[in-house]
């Protein structure tokens, strides 16, 4: 059932290598500070740690205690503390706050903060000017001179052997809607790392503003570096980077692919997910990783859901034939067995009963929620038909206030799928999605508009007009991407049109062009799925997929113009490929996909079997695994 | 350089080198010693007292023990040795008798052997800690040296000193004879690593001992496999048979290796480009007979050769010997060309011994631009231009090095035109910063792609500019503004106010009011007030449902506050969908309608609301009142499904049967009535609402039924 890779599928590189690294580096901090010392670790931070170096390792390198920042007083005894943080003001404040308190019970510690991913980029002449944002808030508060400040360059964990996380959910939030752009600089360096150690990317695809950002300034990096690794071979043939913003239509369905349903349904964290007791059938939760090492997790993960419990049944029958297989055993086999197969069945066994668990737990949930009535209305939303209706369906959603997420969910995939909603239900919604869920969800709306996931559909004159407007500014200083992003998001009202005109989603129009939505004779085969669109039971090819797809088939944007101008990307989509061709052939079927703002699990497994089809091997790197639920929740306002 | 030595003066000096730089000891008028390790990092130390000296040592010098430099010096027949706490009194081991006073003494390059000229005329020779003796040798000259130092080479085993009187020059070893030369002028000695040099008004000569390969190759009658490789060589020349001879000789001995390695060595040594060139030619030829003789040593040589010879010139007057280029290594030889700003010769260096550009040519056309930038007479375009067509796009050189030189030098224009060559803007903002181009720092930070480089930049021209100032050139940097009110959201809220203002941003402005008033007031006026401003600032920016919103809720919020003094409760917060809902629980039916009216709740959602609330308070009476009351908005089958939630089928029952047809078949499957489904569907022939009513047939039960769906199925399709 789960399909095999062709046999000449490249090998992939080994990433376990980036873990290694970051270990080695979290221990020199560490021992930096030499002695017993308490660990405070922000929140985001602590399962990726997880991942990187458990509590035994740190135990190891004299770490005693592990706290967590929040916002409590700490009770720690210990004569050194160790802050593990994003740079963020927050943090800063916080550790300023535990500082003075010291001080003012006149207690003397050491401190030492150890920035993740990066404090600034290191560059010695920089000598004695404070260049960073949280120095300055130390220093504001008066602590500057009290601790000591490290990073710990720690960007990529390999979830997978095929997926890279930056574990940066709040990427998504930062960029898209603040226009935050400190993390572009986390990103290209990441970028530079994998190739140093994997080889340079022979030939570059990209679409997205910020693609095209992290693009040059990893580009900049590679120039200003001495250029050791160009006479590398590459190993990896290929990288597109793609903007979460060119489709937030996939992110924003909801997932049938097993790892996507487990990862709306439980929320998988950095690899692992808690399964309560509803899912083991005992009292305790499980903490499970699930990962390509898990056998029967990895045979079913990119299978449409309706198939999951038939494949689980057969797995447990023939797990059990093989337990019977003791049956008529002499002494000597049944030592065999015990010593060699045992351990093994066993561990299937225990997995097994877990999925099925698993699937249980869903099937129940789901049937709660009307899923069936759900799906429906997403089908008929993605394919255009039956507006008024699923409208309807929305607003009873909302009245029902069956869920403050989902129902943000449906509105936002009608406004994009609609180009925007006509302003008659675009009022009616919100004012009902208030009165249902709180009104401090005006803002919320206001940040929805602002990264174009809620809009409300422009009268038609002024429209054109606009246009006419915005494309002479285009044209007339196109070639400056500077110059644009400044238009973009400057206040004034010629650019609020601009910014509102460039996030018309055109989804329609994108969809007929690229055929997303497949003409289907006759029932869609799940068992045996012919396109990417089983990963939404045969309704919808992902556009983020169907992009790469096109792209790496053409081997540039060329005949894609028409796309690219609906995508509002005309100056954001890059093609660079390298003049010598050093790459093998096996390189040139590895492909590195680098989703900015977030990935799915639907979208990974919609490019696996791309690549099983054509004979690809997709690596994912991932500002961060997302799932429509994450969208939202970053886009919404909640009473602190 | 302390008190003690300001008030008592200084008598003498010595400047001395160990492995922490130049050192210098100093004894002062008062006949202490004061010494520091290092001269680029002045720390004195004053040396302790020598018992009873009331006049000037008769000589002294530094040592180096373990790391740690002491004073020796010489007090009539005594010697002592100052170390930072102690002054001890030592012999030197084996010393002939009769000595009463010392007048010079010398210590090695190494420090680790010593030489003292006593009035008896005889010179000790031994280890610096004194307590071994290499030799004494006995010059019967009782005058007092001018100067004496040690002549040695390094891995040498012999050992000579070399005095200095004002005529005449004596090379003193462990031998019964010593050299005599005479100095027709006034020389000073300077002893270095591998000899001494002998400087006079007019000459300048280098005494040193005669290196080992050397030596084999041309003593007298030497039969070393080098001079042999030497002889056969020149008559190959001649073209004689003779060459012929010679390198049998050698090739039967197995020595051609070891004869081609001696002639590359003593090449080395050579400091005449003929004799340098005749050893190569040997070596050369000798290689021809060998296999695999790795070339390296040779090319090595004749590079090494080719760089001494051009610093050897007088033109540049740098005559390093062999071993002493050896021992600075290139680089630094090129730091001493740079600052004789001998720019061409060391890029010829570099480009000849292919250095990489980093190390080589760029770091010395770097260093060039830096003495640019200070030729004033030149204008700042020249220079800028000269500059750039020289290095161009060179990788390695950091023009804002040079821009900073040249501000530095007071040029800040020309500091501003440099920049402009500099690829990588984040080099430039720094020095923009303290030049006070913020404005520009600010656009090149940008450039560059770093957010904290622009933050710092802000917090610069935060406290550089007017507040309004300030404002106006955030305006123009979208990327900085966004920055900046993060960090305003943080750190001072008001300033963010004061930045939408400025900007007339009234969207942003009713935002930031909605969010202070339920995260910074308190009190129910205040919010009440807040959100009022929100909604002036939303009516300002022509967003009327915004507005409408606000106002709404500030109505919400004062009646909610009145319902939570009257009923008690917690009513504050809560959505209006469960304000009514809250009363509705709480009995209130009246003043849920009214609430309903007033906030103009459509049918919809209040027949949504009230069903779920009645049914969660199992108030079916009600509920069957209530769905009475009018057609229902929502139909019938939701009616059905809550029952059904709370267990209830005799309740879901009643309403399954008021269910509209196209949702008939689906109420009766949930409130079980299978038959009564099947037959709907039927009569609706309706595909799938057969097969849902087949699915829900289980087999014992049902099987009837499950036929009858099965026939009529047969029918259609017969039909």
């Amino acid at each position: 059932m789960a399909f095999p890779y062709r046999l000449d599928a490249p090998e992939l590189p080994d990433f376990s290598m980036l873990k290694r690294l970051a270990r080695d580096q979290l221990i020199y901090l560490l021992e930096q500070l030499p002695g017993r010392k308490d660990l405070f670790i922000e929140a985001d931070l602590m399962s990726p740690l997880d991942r990187i170096a458990n509590v035994s390792i740190l135990k190891q390198h004299e770490v005693d205690k592990l706290y967590k920042v929040e916002n409590k007083p700490a009770l720690s005894y210990s004569e050194q503390l160790c802050f593990l943080v994003r740079p963020r003001i927050k943090n800063m404040r916080y550790i300023a706050n535990l500082v003075n308190a010291d001080k003012l019970a006149g207690r003397t510690r050491k401190y030492k903060v150890i920035f993740s991913p990066q404090k600034v980029s290191l560059d010695p002449r920089r000598g004695d000017m404070k260049f960073y944002a949280c120095e300055m808030v130390l220093e504001e508060e008066g602590i500057y001179g009290d601790v000591s400040c490290d990073e710990w360059a720690f960007s990529l964990l390999p979830l997978d052997v095929d997926l890279l996380s930056m574990e940066l959910p709040e990427f998504f939030r930062d960029y898209f809607l603040e226009g935050d752009q400190r993390w572009i600089n986390t990103v290209a360096q990441a970028l530079h790392l994998l190739s140093t150690l994997y080889g340079p990317f022979p030939n570059c695809y990209g679409i997205g503003r910020c693609a095209k950002m992290s693009y040059d300034l990893w580009r900049k990096l590679e120039e200003e570096e001495d250029s050791e690794t160009k006479g590398r071979r590459p190993e990896i043939g290929h990288i597109f980077l793609l903007d979460r913003d060119m489709d937030f239509v996939t992110a924003l369905c909801s997932q049938v692919v097993y790892e996507g349903l487990v990862d709306d349904t439980f929320r998988i964290k950095c690899g692992s997910v808690d399964f309560g007791p509803e899912v083991t059938s005992s009292d305790k939760s499980l903490k499970v990783l699930l990962n390509a090492e898990d056998k029967v997790f990895s045979e079913i993960r990119n299978e449409h859901f309706s198939n999951v419990f038939g494949f689980l049944s057969q797995k447990a029958r023939n797990l059990q034939a093989q337990y019977d297989r003791r049956r008529g055993m002499d002494i000597k086999q049944m030592k065999n067995f015990v010593s060699q197969e045992l351990k093994g069945l066993k561990q299937e066994h225990r997995l097994l009963s877990l999925h099925i668990g698993a699937c249980e737990s869903i099937m129940k949930k789901k049937t709660k929620q009307d899923f069936q009535e759900l799906i429906k209305t997403e089908h008929a939303l993605l394919e255009g038909f039956n507006i008024r209706e699923s409208t309807n369906y929305i607003e009873e959603h909302i009245d029902r206030q069956v869920s403050p997420i989902e129902s943000l969910r449906l509105m936002c995939l009608l406004s994009i799928t609609e180009n925007g909603l006509n302003p008659k239900d675009y009022r009616s919604l919100k004012t009902q999605y208030l009165q249902s869920y709180g009104p401090e969800h005006l803002l919320t709306f206001s940040n929805l508009r602002r990264a174009g996931l809620l809009t409300e559909q422009a009268p038609g004159d002024t429209l054109t007009a606009v246009e006419s407007k915005v494309s002479k500014l285009v044209t007339d200083k196109a070639a400056d991407l500077r110059w644009n992003l400044a238009q973009i998001s400057s206040p004034g009202k010629i650019t609020d049109a601009f910014s509102s005109l460039a996030k018309r989603s055109n989804f329609r129009a994108i969809s007929k062009k690229l055929n997303l939505i497949p003409r289907v004779d006759g029932e869609y085969d799940l068992k045996v799925p012919r396109d990417m669109a089983y990963i939404f039971s045969g309704a919808y090819v992902p556009l983020s997929c169907r992009i790469i797809e096109q792209v790496l088939e053409r081997r540039s944007w060329q005949g894609l113009d028409e796309v690219v101008r609906l995508l509002n990307c005309s100056e954001f989509a890059f093609t660079d490929m390298a003049k010598e061709d050093k790459a093998s052939s096996e390189s040139l079927r590895l492909i590195l996909v680098v989703f900015l703002g977030g990935c799915t699990f639907s979208e990974i497994s919609a490019l696996r079997f791309l690549g099983r089809e054509k004979g690809y091997r997709f690596i994912f790197l991932t500002t961060a695994i997302t799932n429509s639920a994450r969208l939202m929740e970053a886009m919404s306002e909640v009473k602190a | 350089m302390g008190n003690e030595v300001l008030q008592n003066r200084v008598l003498d000096a010595r400047i001395f080198h160990t492995e922490f730089g130049s050192g210098v000891a100093i004894l002062t008028g008062a006949y202490r010693f004061t010494l520091s390790a290092n001269v680029g990092d002045l720390k004195l130390r004053r040396m302790p007292e020598v018992p009873g000296l009331q006049s000037a040592p008769s000589c002294w010098t530094t040592l180096c023990h373990d790391r740690v430099p002491h004073i020796l010096l010489a007090v009539g027949p005594d010697l002592y040795i100052l170390d930072h706490a102690t002054c001890s009194t030592v012999t030197p081991a084996g010393l002939a008798p009769g000595v009463s006073s010392f007048l010079q003494m010398a210590v090695s390059f190494t420090y680790r052997h010593l030489a003292l000229f006593t009035d008896t005329g005889s010179i000790w020779m031994g280890t610096a800690s004194l307590k071994e003796k290499l030799c004494e040798f006995n010059c019967n000259i009782r005058a007092p040296p001018k100067q004496m130092v040690w002549c040695s080479r390094p891995r040498s085993k012999e050992r000579a000193v070399v005095v200095a009187w004002e005529r005449r020059l004596m090379v003193v070893g462990n031998a019964p004879e010593s050299i005599q030369f005479v100095l027709d002028e006034d020389s000073y000695l300077v002893p270095e690593l591998d000899g001494v040099r002998i400087f006079s008004r007019t000459t300048h000569e280098f005494l040193h001992e005669v290196p080992v390969a050397s030596e084999e190759i041309f003593k007298i009658a030497s039969m070393a496999p080098g001079a042999l490789l030497l002889e056969a060589q020149k008559e190959y020349e001649k073209e004689s048979q003779k060459a012929d001879e010679y390198l049998r000789e050698i090739q039967e001995l197995g020595q051609l290796t070891q004869a081609v390695q001696q002639c590359i060595e003593a090449a080395g040594h050579e400091h005449q480009p003929d004799m340098q060139k005749s050893l190569l030619r040997a070596a050369s030829f000798g290689k021809c007979f060998l296999d695999r003789f790795p070339p390296d040593s040779f090319v090595h040589m004749c590079q090494d050769l080719r760089v001494l010879n051009a610093v050897r010139d007088y033109h540049i007057g740098i005559p390093l010997t062999y071993s002493q280029y050896k021992q600075l290594t290139i680089q630094v030889l090129l730091d001493r060309l740079v600052l004789r700003r001998l720019y061409p010769l060391a890029i010829q260096i570099c480009e000849y011994l292919r250095l990489p550009e980093v190390q080589g040519v760029s770091r010395i056309l770097a260093h060039w631009a830096c003495y640019k930038v200070q030729q004033k007479d030149v204008s700042d375009e020249d220079v800028a231009r000269a500059i750039n067509q020289k290095l161009g796009d060179t990788p390695g050189v950091s023009y804002s090095d040079i821009a900073a030189r040249a501000y530095g030098c007071g040029r800040t224009e020309l500091a501003i035109k440099l920049l402009e060559y500099e690829p990588r803007s984040g080099e430039q903002v720094p020095l923009l910063l303290k030049m006070k181009r913020s404005k520009l720092a600010l656009s090149k930070a940008i450039e560059s792609g770093d957010t904290d480089l622009v933050f710092t930049v802000l917090l610069h021209l935060k406290n550089e500019l007017n507040r309004g100032d300030f404002f106006m050139t955030l305006r123009n940097q979208p990327m900085a503004l966004s920055l900046y009110r993060q960090f305003c959201k943080h750190q001072e809220l008001d300033t963010l106010k004061d930045l939408y203002n400025q900007d007339d941003n009234h969207q942003e402005l009713g935002s930031f009011h909605i969010r202070a008033s339920y995260a910074a007031e308190e009190r129910i006026e205040g919010r009440v007030a807040a959100l009022q401003t929100a909604a002036d600032a939303f009516y300002k920016a022509k967003n009327e449902f915004a507005a409408k919103a606000t106002e709404d809720q500030m109505k919400l919020l004062r009646l909610q506050r009145r319902l939570q003094d009257e009923l008690g409760g917690q009513f504050l917060d809560l959505p209006l969908h469960d304000t009514v809902t809250t009363l509705i629980l709480g009995g209130h039916n009246k003043r849920a309608e009214q609430l309903a009216r007033d906030f103009r709740i459509p049918d919809k959602r209040l027949w949504w609301l009230k069903l779920t609330a009645l049914a969660d308070l199992e108030d079916w009476e009600e509920l069957e009142k209530f769905s009475k009351s009018k057609k229902s908005p929502i139909g019938y089958l939701p009616f059905v499904e809550i029952c059904m939630k709370q267990h209830n089928k005799y309740e879901a029952k009643k309403y399954a049967s008021r269910v509209g047809p196209e949702q008939k078949v689906k109420a009766l499957l949930l409130v079980g009535d299978v038959a009564q489904a099947a037959d709907v569907a039927i009569e609706h022939r309706n595909e799938a609402e057969l097969s849902l009513v087949l699915s829900h047939c289980t087999g014992a039960t049902d099987g009837a039924t499950a036929e009858k769906i099965q026939r009529a199925r047969a029918q259609a399709q017969k039909k």
